[in-house]
């Protein structure tokens, strides 16, 4: 935190820092923030003129009139909305430093022969230096899903979910990428009907009905025991499929081989709204997506959070154009759907505790609650109307630079003529 | 049909009559393909104690403005008008000038994305001036409507950036339509679209394995390709009157036009260099719009503007000292290199300097639907720097009158001033906000969009049917 340097008087958060830093007494992950809203993201919806508590990191108490301990630093919230750190989408960051050089890129797998590895795991690896992260945070980020791309197969392998607080390794469980429909056709013999064909070989190998010496397998050792797991319910499917046809087709399958999916995408999913509340499952909508982009598509429309919600489904977030580096935009995704019916506290749910939820770190992240990690965000006005911007971010209690690549960059050049 | 081409012989003037251009007086902007537009305004309409963003840098709270016979009337307050007039009560609402987007690539990579449609790229030469975007254009894209209902009444769609020269841009009125000619935006002048930097030398070099591969390649590759215009420019010089005879029809005098064989290429770089073509230019960096500003004058043609310029924060001052636009995203960055210094106060510091012109852009069918949170992302990113604040009356310049300047059609719209074109928005609030919806939209005077009545809302023939089962 010592970079405050006077040339930047610029910079944001300013205040707050520096209030923190008066207080060295305290941990440096003690804190209270006095007087927000705060927007919980559980069932006790926003908390008007609300204290937190934070101690070692954790949220210990959400209430009104809470009381600082001696050397726990306070910083003043009136008039701003706190809220849980934000979940950043299904994305690449840290995986991908500059997406059209692939020297930076470790996002997917092509491996020609036995293309299909669902052992993939892309969180090995993961960058917690990479620039796109305070460029994330500086906009309320706090954690995404690491996301395998599809390279060579349609079943695209492992990821996780990565804090962005520095630390290196994911938390919670792992979840399996796969995509279906269109986008997959080419990956699995230009039909979208051999991707039921290929993945029932897949489980069928997977739960040790095909001789592991097969001349056909699809499967690697490791791929059958990482694939078995998820049969076993361990860890979600995050499904990214389109058309209301193949996803019928999906539910069928997740509710035979008794899987835990998700669905990212879901152009057409609103259309399925009821039997995706029944099943249970959630899905991860981009909520700017209203064009036929392709013909999975036809039937996008920008209500298609504000409908799976009306039906009961889980909603949550997540972009599909340039999704790192512009994961800051996921909050314009949720703002759009309350624009087009989606509730409001919906909205914020599905950028913080539905996707925590759903990836299975919900225990630790995506609600203010004693108990769950201090991932906060301080507001100067709505998080989900891009005309606001995030004060300051903690992260386990700890206050972030408000800073990145990006801000050292404007302030160079906010002094005019900084270079010839 | 003020072309010089009428003065010569009777026999030419004839075969002439269908490729007169549009403006100027060149032969090499004339148009064969000419617009049919037609405005086709509602009556009178009065709309009122609304808050008007007039696209002039003024905001006038609880004001109102007139449309009749498909322009602007009059903006201010309670103006008096009789009863026949037809009446909108905006309490609560604003009032803007209709948006524009001067980089857009709906038609000519329309939705749905099929290799059928994909009509943006003539990638099959470096330099393609001799395409023009609009035989592309598939006036059915879904994506027009949708941009439509976010408030865009004008658009430039361009070539993509595969060549050094990827051909014409045409400005279209957002309005439905069977063919482009019916939605070309009455007298105004083409684009010309080139590109910097990495994807022409990906495409050529990286890709093909020709020429360029690397970006002294581009360089050289422009140069070639602007002497070439200015020879043919030069050749193409009005010759001496000469003693016409009875008929005359001698061939070499028609006024303006040496009469060679007409090269389609080089008509459009000349068309450029005599500014009858706007320049706009894809180019990221600032070290390459600096070469370019170079390139400009070199072959004495005017850049009208750098889009994308994720790096036009670099040299704001310069660009606003040339009167060059900067056309640019709020927020985009890093998918490439050239990309990787993006920063998201770059509208605002390109919008800073004395006599600037930003420009927020989509590039995108996404972005063209939410220009105005674009420029909303911005307003805060200069708030967070402790920058100025910008007003809402200087931001919606940003996809008004200074888009329009870019194009060339700032006299006919982009300001809601007196005897411009009725192209209005009514938003159901503040402009700059994920909540911002335009409610109706007014393109020379007629209602094209109006959220209330979805039924009234166009739709694009493919979108026919599509949910019947």
């Amino acid at each position: 935190m010592g970079m405050v340097n006077k040339r930047r008087r610029a910079w944001p958060g300013a205040t707050l820092v520096a209030l923190l830093l008066m207080t060295t007494a305290a941990s440096a992950q003690d804190l209270l923030v006095r007087g927000a809203t705060v927007a919980t993201a559980s069932a006790r919806g926003n908390v008007e003129d609300a204290d937190v508590l934070v101690q070692g990191g954790i949220i210990r108490a959400v209430g009104r009139g809470l009381s600082a301990p001696a050397g726990v630093p306070v910083v003043e919230g009136k008039g701003r909305m706190l809220t849980p750190a934000l979940f950043g989408g299904i994305t690449e960051i840290g995986i991908e430093e500059v997406s059209g050089e692939s020297s930076t890129v470790d996002s997917a797998l092509k491996i020609g022969e036995q293309p299909l590895r669902p052992e993939f795991d892309v969180t090995l690896a993961y960058n917690p230096a990479s620039v796109l992260i305070p460029v994330a945070r500086l906009d309320g980020i706090g954690f995404t899903a690491l996301g395998a791309a599809t390279g060579g197969g349609f079943v695209a392998g492992q990821g996780g979910v990565v804090r962005f607080d520095g630390s290196a390794d994911p938390i919670g469980p792992r979840a399996l990428f796969l995509r279906l429909g269109a986008a997959a056709s080419e990956l699995t013999g230009q039909s979208r009907a051999a991707q039921w064909m290929l993945l029932q070989q897949m489980v069928d190998e997977a739960r040790g009905q095909v001789d592991a010496d097969s001349p056909h397998a699809l499967l690697t050792p490791a791929g059958r025991r990482t694939l078995a797991r998820y049969l076993s319910g361990q860890g979600r499917i995050v499904v990214e499929v389109d058309r209301a046809a193949d996803i019928r087709q999906l539910l069928r399958w997740a509710a035979r081989e008794k899987v835990k999916i998700a669905i990212a995408g879901g152009a057409e999913a609103w259309q399925l709204a009821p039997q995706l509340a029944a099943a249970k499952v959630p899905v991860f909508v981009d909520a700017l997506g209203n064009l036929p982009t392709t013909f999975d598509q036809i039937g996008a429309t920008l209500e298609n959070a504000a409908r799976l919600q009306r039906a009961g489904v889980p909603v949550a977030f997540a972009q599909r154009d340039d999704a790192s580096h512009n994961a800051r935009k996921m909050r314009q995704l949720a703002g759009n759907a309350v624009a087009n019916g989606l509730p409001w506290a919906d909205g914020l749910a599905g950028l913080t505790r539905v996707p925590a939820e759903v990836l299975g770190v919900a225990d630790q992240i995506g609600s203010i609650e004693p108990g769950k990690r201090a991932d906060l965000v301080l507001w100067e006005g709505d998080p989900l109307d891009v005309a606001h911007y995030a004060e300051q971010v903690w992260l386990g209690g700890r206050a972030m630079p408000m800073r990145s690549r990006q801000t050292e960059l404007r302030d160079r050049y906010l002094q005019r003529n900084a270079q010839p | 049909m003020t072309s010089t081409l009428l003065r010569a012989g009777l026999g030419l003037a004839l075969v002439s009559l269908s490729t007169a251009p549009a403006v100027g007086a060149s032969r090499f902007v004339a148009d064969p393909y000419p617009s049919t537009y037609q405005a086709h305004p509602d009556g009178p309409l009065l709309i009122q104690n609304a808050t008007v963003l007039t696209g002039t840098g003024q905001r006038l709270d609880n004001a109102d403005v007139l449309l009749r016979d498909g322009r602007i009337i009059a903006v201010g307050d309670a103006l008096q008008v009789d009863a026949s007039v037809t009446r909108i009560n905006a309490d609560g609402k604003w009032v803007t000038p209709g948006l524009i987007d001067v980089h857009s690539h709906l038609g000519v990579y329309p939705s749905p994305g099929v290799g059928a449609h994909s009509d943006g790229n003539e990638m099959t030469a470096p330099v393609t001036a001799n395409v023009w975007a609009e035989h592309s254009v598939w006036p059915q894209d879904p994506g027009f409507q949708a941009a439509l209902a976010g408030g865009v009444t004008s658009m430039q769609v361009l070539p993509g950036s595969a060549n050094l020269v990827g051909g014409r841009g045409v400005t279209l009125k957002n309005v439905p339509a069977t063919t482009y000619q019916a939605m070309k935006f009455p007298g105004a002048p083409w684009g010309l679209k080139m590109a910097c930097g990495e994807n022409p030398k990906r495409v050529y070099g990286g890709g093909k394995g020709v020429a360029p591969a690397t970006r002294m390649g581009n360089v050289a590759g422009y140069r070639a390709a602007f002497i070439d215009a200015a020879d043919y420019i030069a050749k193409n010089k009005p010759k001496p009157a000469k003693r016409k005879g009875w008929f005359g029809s001698d061939k070499g005098d028609s006024a303006g036009d040496a009469g060679g064989k007409r090269d389609l290429k080089l008509d459009t770089l000349a068309g450029a260099i005599q500014g009858d073509i706007r320049v706009h230019i894809h180019c990221y960096r600032a070290d390459e719009m600096a070469t370019m500003l170079d390139l400009s004058k070199e072959f004495g043609f005017k850049v009208a503007a750098f889009h994308h310029g994720v790096e036009a924060y670099k040299l704001a001052d310069r660009l606003a000292a040339e009167g060059v636009c900067g056309a640019l995203w709020a927020d985009w960055w890093g998918f490439k290199m050239e990309a990787f210094d993006g920063i998201a106060e770059n509208i605002a510091l390109v919008d800073r300097p004395k006599n600037s012109c930003a420009i927020v852009h989509s590039d995108s069918p996404e972005g063209i639907q939410r220009l105005n949170q674009e420029a909303a992302k911005v307003m805060a990113a200069a708030r967070r720097a402790h920058m100025p604040e910008i007003a809402p009356e200087r931001a919606i310049t940003w996809m008004t009158a200074n888009a329009a300047k870019a194009l060339g059609i700032e006299a006919q719209t982009g300001t809601l001033e007196a005897g411009k074109m009725a192209d209005v928005v009514i938003w159901n609030g503040n402009p700059f906000s994920s909540y911002a919806l335009a409610e109706q939209v007014f393109v020379d005077g007629r209602r094209v969009y109006d959220r209330s009545t979805p039924p009234a809302t166009p739709r694009s023939d493919f979108q026919l049917g599509q949910e019947l089962r």
